[in-house]
């Protein structure tokens, strides 16, 4: 029995007591919000067609890399940000996302030194790359919203850390579908915009989503 | 169970250091049991059982003081610490899986409870440090009217307070005028300690603009 002080907190948390669901694993979560971008691929697809994608790929393999790099960051940011947001698990947990990321980065930009065109491509202009920046922050806003409502639901008791592999997440989430129609070749200039633009996303969230996350 | 009788933090991936709860002073069999105990309580309470929820809420207090001591959270300021982390337990049990470490999951709310303490006390310790420079920089020159003065603030104050809605003016009384945390004030008046916080702000904007004149 706990002093007469605390045991009157705990007579009125037992009396506000009713059953309660238990939160899904990590990895169900993170398959949940997966369905989610898997949704908008889909319809990119439904769109624009697999052939110039795959044609884009045979002919320059940098460019499968970085896209293998982009969807294997989404992937581990997500649920290493599922999995911090219950209390007691490891922080190693946020480095999860670093080997993929360092592929996505590498590939891209091992993708600019190539002295060859891939098929079907050519080099943004600025005014292109900008449609990029406006595609990956534009797709981000959803895939991030539905990530805050759906950690709310848990307890990020490390939100900043939480906002951050939230904002990685949607931002690489929207890079991979952004290959589907990316006519444009790896150049130093669409690598900046891409850069910018997740840049953009991961501070955002950082601002705005640790606020959301930090009223626990 | 580490061999030197810790409890590791998380079962998965690497385990990091400030996470152990040391409970050498018990044989590890017992704190196993004790632990699995705790568990099954949760568990239970998960599934809406009370009289387990109000054991293992009983039993986590030492396992708080024991988390917020080594943080560095002085004695006077433990009870808050252990108030204000059974309510984030309430809220957040649902999070509590049965096949991991309850005492992990418990470790980590009241670790955070713990440095949310100490930061709100190391801002209330550098307000209390300028306003007692404000006071030796200022010292009242005529105490009669100053006196005066205070009387009067007080009453519209007073008034002021009368005439916000009973949320709010509940609010300013338990966590105001009678310094109570945040835990006891929800203790006391039932509500949840979310609902306390909006009421608490929305009187002092209120009280604001009574006094003030601000929007």
């Amino acid at each position: 029995m706990s002093e007469p002080r605390h045991q009157a907190l705990i007579d009125v948390l037992g009396a506000e007591l009713v059953p309660v669901r238990r939160l899904l694993p990590p990895w169900l979560r993170t398959a949940g919000w997966l369905a989610l971008v898997a949704a908008f691929a889909v319809l990119l697809f439904a769109h624009y067609g697999d052939a110039p994608m795959l044609r884009r790929w045979a002919g320059a393999p940098d460019l499968a890399w970085a896209a293998l790099g982009a969807v294997l960051t989404a992937v581990t940011a997500a649920w290493a940000a599922f999995t911090l947001a219950v209390p007691g698990r490891s922080r190693a947990w946020a480095w999860l996302p670093l080997p993929p990321a360092l592929l996505w980065i590498g590939a891209s930009g091992l993708g600019c030194l190539r002295t060859w065109l891939a098929p079907g491509t050519s080099i943004a202009t600025l005014h292109q790359s900008a449609d990029c920046l406006v595609f990956i922050i534009g797709f981000s806003i959803p895939l991030s919203a539905l990530l805050v409502w759906l950690l709310r639901r848990a307890c990020p008791l490390r939100p900043l850390l939480a906002a951050l592999l939230v904002g990685l997440a949607s931002a690489s989430a929207s890079a991979c579908l952004l290959e589907i129609c990316h006519a444009y070749d790896a150049a130093a200039t669409d690598l900046l915009t891409h850069a910018l633009a997740v840049g953009i996303v991961v501070a955002a969230n950082a601002v705005m989503g640790g606020r959301l996350l930090s009223r626990q | 169970m580490t061999a030197d009788g810790s409890l590791v933090w998380d079962g998965g991936f690497a385990p990091p250091t400030d996470c152990r709860v040391s409970v050498s002073a018990e044989p590890a069999s017992a704190n196993e049991q004790a632990e699995r105990r705790r568990a099954a309580w949760m568990a239970a309470a998960q599934a809406g059982d009370r009289r387990a929820y109000e054991r293992v809420l009983a039993d986590s207090v030492a396992l708080v003081r024991a988390v917020a001591r080594r943080h560095g959270v002085g004695a006077d300021a433990l009870d808050d610490v252990v108030q204000e982390t059974l309510l984030t337990v309430h809220r957040v049990r649902h999070t509590y899986d049965p096949a991991r470490s309850y005492d992990a999951w418990l470790g980590a709310i009241a670790g955070r409870r713990a440095i949310d303490t100490l930061r709100s006390q190391g801002r209330r310790g550098r307000r209390e440090l300028h306003d007692e420079f404000a006071l030796d920089s200022h010292p009242d020159r005529d105490d009669a009217s100053d006196d005066a003065e205070r009387r009067q603030q007080a009453r519209r104050l007073r008034e002021a307070i009368a005439q916000l809605p009973p949320g709010q003016r509940e609010a300013v009384e338990q966590l105001g005028l009678r310094e109570q945390s945040l835990a006891e004030a929800a203790a006391q008046t039932g509500r949840n300690t979310g609902a306390l916080k909006v009421n608490l702000h929305r009187a002092l904007k209120a009280l604001r603009g009574r006094l003030n004149g601000d929007p």
